[in-house]
């Protein structure tokens, strides 16, 4: 089985800050990880290759430092990387972005399934992953939280949705958009580490992929960013005092118009 | 290249510095430097320039949709579960019958399932002018590719300017594959929707970098203009029964309706009473809460309320509540009239999943809980006394 993951490095948001006195983000020493979400797809496709032999690629697109999230995924256990990288990309909306990703993806060649996050932390659209689909012309499921069954090459899915979960079966190949409920993503190994280390990094430049021009970078993307502004910050309000019976019944007071 | 400083007027203030997201300005010998690697063409240093230093060139592009102008109306994507219409959709009738009035032009909701029939009239009481309704037996429920197919084609057919669809598992899903399909500008978890009064196009903002910064965006030159809008962000209108419309049908041929996916099951947990997204009222605990036994509290207050019960990271982690009750980056995001957050000391990633709620309850025994910072209410106690006596206190009033 060959399985093919998608990933984007993304800032750890946890040390987002903002600085009080100008609104403005602080930046300094905030390091770039894996997105949270993709994290669990390299598990699960490592998860199946071990399970059914195979072989696992992950991709990514982004500047040349993203490489690091590709050699963090081979620690895991992925067998190749590739990174898409040219500055002919940037400025890609999720069109454009989803348009040079499944462009690769045809360049790797026969697949049986793309695995992506659910979302990104950083960009929170959850537009990639369909995308990807849209362009390869194959099935997807979307939230996937759990893989029930792999019969040949059929898979039958759990998908999660607000009220519960559905049940969907779907031919391969196929993309699967997957959430944190299907797995908890191993700790490499340093074995694994190693590996990494010495690992080939592929990159693909415009040069290799020759794609479009129309469909890539700002050309590609229908959406632009016309303005960037800081929202007015959320403050503290009023803290209630006093004796536990005080402050119930002061609350149920201020609250009493909203619940009724 | 497509970004530039121009040496001649960059007085080197660093205000572009402040304003990159990305941290890929640097002031070298008191002008602006972009870092072309770390660069991503946003734009937030060009809007932000005062001295209009730092241009942006975007290359003129070849491709739009041709006969752009033949587009008109605003259209709403109506979800429907087991043929009831999903209240984020009236929510979505709402905002186009606002945007259609500042254009001029009529609202339409697209409505796909089986057996629809009752739920046509409350949606033209609520702002729709026309409801485009595709009904089959093999349409009853979502299937992304064959409710795409169909969207697709009306889309092609009607020529519709602007599409709104829910930020749902059904909406993300759907809309994202028919963007890619006719082409088309995308803009996901709109909080505000509006129309440049001179160009006519859609205003698209939306939270960016974990709800820190706004950006807003349009897609002028590709029609439909689309965008996705959480739960709760907008205002349905009041009912209006004398308020008339038209219902068109529409007919597919099977081949549109095929699927390569097959739904085998759609299974409800009944975990809780009230779905967390489409909740007035949300009772929260994390890690202060102990063990998973002591959520009960928490759902005795729900009860009382109508509310939903959710969690923090820290709670599911522990293994006290499923996962489909987390709030936060990792979970939902959630924007309830009130949010009530007992024993979760407000990490940034939950505070992202909540903090666009009305008003926000934290119950805390440390009074230096970063929840606290954003809370309406704070109180600073044992959620064990606090809670019960609560739950007690709400149910007198609500008797009433």
């Amino acid at each position: 089985m060959h399985i093919i993951v998608c990933i984007k490095q993304v800032p750890e948001t946890t040390e987002v800050k903002i600085n009080p006195e100008t609104n403005t983000l602080i930046r300094e020493g905030v390091k770039s990880i894996i997105n949270p979400f993709d994290m669990y797809a390299i598990e699960e496709g490592i998860r199946l290759k071990e399970k059914f032999t195979g072989k696992v690629t992950v991709i990514s697109m982004g500047p040349p430092q993203a490489e690091a999230a590709l050699r963090e995924a081979v620690a895991m256990g992925a067998d190749e990387a590739i990174l898409i990288c040219d500055r002919a990309y940037a400025g890609s909306d999720t069109w454009a972005t989803s348009y040079t990703l499944a462009s690769a993806i045809r360049k790797i060649g026969s697949y049986d399934l793309i695995l992506c996050g659910k979302q990104a932390s950083d960009g929170d659209t959850a537009q990639v992953g369909p995308g990807i689909s849209a362009h390869l012309d194959i099935p997807q499921v979307t939230y996937v939280k759990k893989i029930e069954e792999v019969k040949g090459s059929v898979m039958r899915v759990e998908r999660m949705t607000e009220e519960g979960y559905e049940v969907v079966e779907t031919p391969l190949p196929a993309l699967f958009t997957v959430v944190k409920e299907i797995n908890e993503p191993r700790i490499p190994s340093l074995r694994g580490m190693m590996r990494a280390k010495s690992a080939k990094i592929v990159v693909w430049s415009q040069k290799e992929l020759q794609l479009d021009p129309k469909n890539i970078g700002l050309c590609g993307s229908p959406t632009q960013v016309v303005k960037i502004f800081t929202p007015p910050q959320r403050t503290g309000g009023q803290i209630l005092h006093g004796e536990v019976d005080e402050v119930a019944r002061k609350l149920v007071e201020l609250l009493k118009d909203e619940v009724i | 290249m497509a970004i530039q400083v121009l040496i001649e007027k960059c007085n080197g203030c660093s205000l572009c510095v402040k304003a990159c997201p990305f941290d890929a300005i640097r002031i070298l010998d008191k002008k602006a430097k972009i870092d072309s690697n770390k660069c991503t063409l946003c734009g937030a240093c060009v809007s932000v320039c005062k001295f209009k230093a730092i241009i942006s060139e975007r290359p003129i592009s070849t491709c739009q949709t041709p006969n752009i102008q033949d587009y008109h109306g605003v259209w709403v994507f109506i979800e429907q579960k087991k043929g009831k219409v999903q209240p984020v959709s009236y929510e979505l009738l709402g905002k186009a019958r606002e945007l259609a009035d500042k254009l001029g032009c009529q609202v339409s909701g697209v409505l796909i399932g089986n057996e629809l029939e009752k739920e046509l009239n409350e949606l033209i009481w609520r702002g729709a002018d026309n409801i485009y309704l595709v009904e089959a037996k093999e349409l009853a429920h979502f299937q992304d590719e064959s409710y795409t197919k169909i969207l697709v084609k009306l889309i092609q057919k009607y020529k519709p300017e602007i599409l709104l669809c829910g930020a749902t598992a059904i909406g993300r899903s759907l809309i994202s594959r028919v963007a890619i399909n006719i082409m088309a500008g995308l803009t996901a978890d709109c909080t505000g929707l509006d129309i440049d009064p001179q160009k006519k196009i859609l205003l698209q903002t939306r939270p960016a970098f974990g709800g820190n910064i706004m950006a807003t965006i349009i897609s002028p030159n590709y029609r439909p203009q689309m965008a996705t809008v959480r739960h709760k962000v907008m205002q349905p209108l009041l009912r209006d029964e004398k308020r008339k419309g038209k219902i068109i049908r529409e007919a597919f041929d099977e081949e549109t309706y095929r699927c390569r996916t097959k739904l085998l099951d759609v299974v409800e947990e009944v975990t809780s009473l009230v779905n967390l997204a489409e909740a007035d009222i949300i009772v929260s605990g994390g890690r202060g809460m102990g063990k998973a036994e002591n959520f009960k509290l928490l759902e005795e207050l729900a009860q009382v309320l109508g509310a939903a019960v959710g969690a923090s990271r820290a709670a599911v982690d522990a293994g006290w509540m499923p996962y489909s009750h987390q709030v936060g980056q990792t979970g939902r995001t959630v924007a309830p009239k009130i949010y009530f957050a007992c024993g979760i000391s407000g990490q940034i990633q939950h505070l992202v999943g909540m903090s666009s709620s009305k008003i926000i309850v934290a119950i805390n025994k440390d009074p230096e809980a970063p929840i606290f910072k954003v809370a309406t209410y704070g109180i600073v106690g044992d959620l064990f006394q606090v809670i019960p006596v609560l739950t007690q206190r709400f149910k007198e009033v609500l008797r009433k």
